[in-house]
């Protein structure tokens, strides 16, 4: 049916700009600078970058929360409108889905978690009743939750069981992509492991395709095979997750690569002749 | 592979929690609000006199068995003034912060889901109705409109959506944000379907603890509105009015009409003001 079998997402010089400030200190940010990159069917992508390098925005700008300035974005064979309708939304949220980084704040606290559940499964699939319930039961044990929780309110959960319970909805639209943003770098390591595994079986079952969004290189190695690194809107390396992360070409994945926290490790202070460095 | 069960049954039970914000001083206030609602409602039961009704001869009577606190200049009974006096006061405040609020909150709720010009536009406007005092304006739909009850509380709750809207606006942008409510966005649901069942019931607590503080302000101003002669008109019984028209009598020597009538608004206000304190624990609410 789709012309690219073997991308899953293809997107192509893709732009985005925000403006901030007033008056005359308004300027406009680059969070997308030209970027293009293609993930196969079935394969994980870590984006890595720090705070502002726009690997958030990528992900929004995938699932449709937000609007891309220019560039084209093809999901399953298809081409995304830039400005999505509603309707479209709905469509695309059939392809992909996203788990957000705020376990707690990504469930609606006056809602069970089988009424998260159910309320995507009644918007995509038009399942309700009996059915309904069955399939909730089924996501639940999924995601390694028990019958019980489906009654839960999310502030009876842990944070680890609040993110599976958010893995949990995103399965039930069936999507074929699963955008992970920053999914696991709010629970505590014991828990992000949990998460991890949780997560990797998942993708060989339902043959998933993850775009693994994180600062984090440690959980990198453990979930993806391939790496883009952003840096102030562009894709400045990419390549097979251990090629990229043990021998780093850019100045920047060194930079990102030497700031991450291991035994024996003190951190530099002058980070910020470092940044410049970087420039040069 | 599950983590930890859920041994604990539901926890925090509504009402308990409700009773541990308001706290003793709270508690109070309730009671009294209450007490006051239900001498409204049954005022015919409490008392066989007629509010509209007296007889010259017997005006400005003291205290006696036949009339409780006496009467006013025009020999009504003030006790019956009074009670009856309770359902326009209330019923007016009430229908001002029922107004308010919805508007406030529709407004809140258009302004974060759209954001950006939506947003900035309803701002605007909301400084523009910032700009006119509230008193000021019921005046001025009673100059267009005529006096009465019904004008002024509608002009009221028109000036009184910027107070709810700024403060609703606050919390729905901070519940915009949260991932629950991007996540049932990209599922393509409406606006209006996300609104309402998602962000509408995580704000309902900061539109109750606005609309309880504004009960109070909204008793305050109907009655100066109803003492200056705008709102409501004699015959009819209330508050505001009756301090109006006792203050003739006062410089006669009889101050029961206008004293008891403040008095009622003063623990009417303070019971209100207390509770929506204590529920919004200062921070939320109309403009604590």
């Amino acid at each position: 049916m789709s012309t690219t079998a073997e991308n899953v997402i293809e997107i192509s010089g893709l732009r985005k700009q925000f403006a901030v400030g007033r008056g005359k200190r308004r300027r406009t940010v680059h969070a997308l600078d030209d970027v293009s990159l293609a993930v196969a069917d079935g394969s994980c992508l870590a984006v890595v970058g720090e705070s502002g390098s726009g690997k958030t925005t990528l992900a929004r700008i995938l699932v449709g929360l937000e609007s891309a300035d220019g560039g084209e974005v093809v999901l399953a064979g298809r081409p995304v409108a830039r400005r999505p309708r509603r309707a479209e939304r709905r469509a695309r949220a059939r392809d992909i889905q996203m788990v957000f980084q705020d376990p707690n704040g990504s469930l609606n606290r006056r809602r069970t978690v089988e009424a998260a559940i159910k309320e995507v499964l009644a918007a995509h699939h038009r399942v309700t009743g009996d059915e309904a319930r069955r399939r909730v039961g089924e996501l639940l044990d999924q995601v390694g939750l028990r019958p019980a929780h489906a009654r839960a309110l999310p502030g009876e959960l842990s944070g680890g069981q609040q993110q599976r319970v958010a893995i949990a909805r995103a399965l039930a639209a069936e999507p074929r992509v699963l955008v992970l943003d920053e999914a696991v770098a709010a629970l505590d390591v014991s828990v992000q492991a949990q998460v991890l595994n949780l997560l990797a079986e998942i993708r060989q079952a339902r043959r998933l395709t993850y775009l693994f969004i994180t600062h984090d290189l440690s959980v990198v190695r453990q979930v993806s095979e391939e790496v883009v690194v952003m840096r102030q809107g562009r894709i400045v390396e990419r390549g097979s997750t251990d090629e990229v992360l043990d021998r780093p070409r850019h100045a920047y994945t060194m930079l990102l690569r030497d700031s991450a926290p291991r035994p024996g490790w003190r951190p530099r202070l002058s980070t910020g002749a470092d940044a410049r460095e970087v420039e040069a | 592979m599950t983590a930890q069960t859920l041994d604990r049954p539901a926890v925090r039970r509504r009402g308990g929690d409700l009773a541990e914000r308001l706290g003793p001083l709270g508690l109070a206030a309730l009671a009294v609000v209450a007490l006051i609602t239900l001498a409204a409602l049954c005022a015919p039961l409490i008392t066989s006199h007629d509010p509209a009704v007296g007889s010259v001869i017997e005006r400005y009577q003291g205290p006696s068995a036949e009339h409780l606190l006496g009467t006013d200049q025009s020999g009504r009974d003030l006790l019956a003034r009074l009670l009856y006096g309770a359902r326009t006061s209330l019923l007016g405040a009430a229908v001002v912060v029922l107004l308010a609020g919805a508007g406030g909150a529709l407004l809140a709720l258009v302004a974060a889901w759209f954001g950006r010009t939506v947003d900035a536009l309803v701002g605007r406007v909301l400084d523009l109705l910032f700009a006119f005092p509230n008193l000021l304006l019921a005046i001025l739909a009673v100059a267009v409109f005529g006096t009465g009850l019904g004008q002024v509380t509608v002009a009221l709750a028109i000036a009184y959506v910027p107070y709810t809207a700024r403060v609703l606006r606050s919390v729905a942008l901070r519940e915009r944000r949260l991932g629950y409510v991007q996540a049932a966005e990209l599922q393509g649901l409406s606006g209006l379907v996300v609104s309402v069942r998602h962000i509408l019931p995580n704000i309902a607590p900061q539109i109750l603890t606005g609309a309880a503080i504004n009960f109070g302000y909204a008793m305050i101003d109907l009655a100066a509105l109803s003492f200056l002669g705008l709102g409501v008109q004699p015959p009819t019984a209330d508050w505001g009015l009756m301090v109006s028209q006792g203050k003739d009598s006062l410089l006669q020597g009889h101050p029961q009409q206008s004293v008891f009538a403040g008095v009622c608004i003063v623990v009417a206000v303070a019971a209100f003001s207390v509770i929506g304190e204590r529920l919004g624990g200062r921070k939320a609410g109309g403009r604590a």
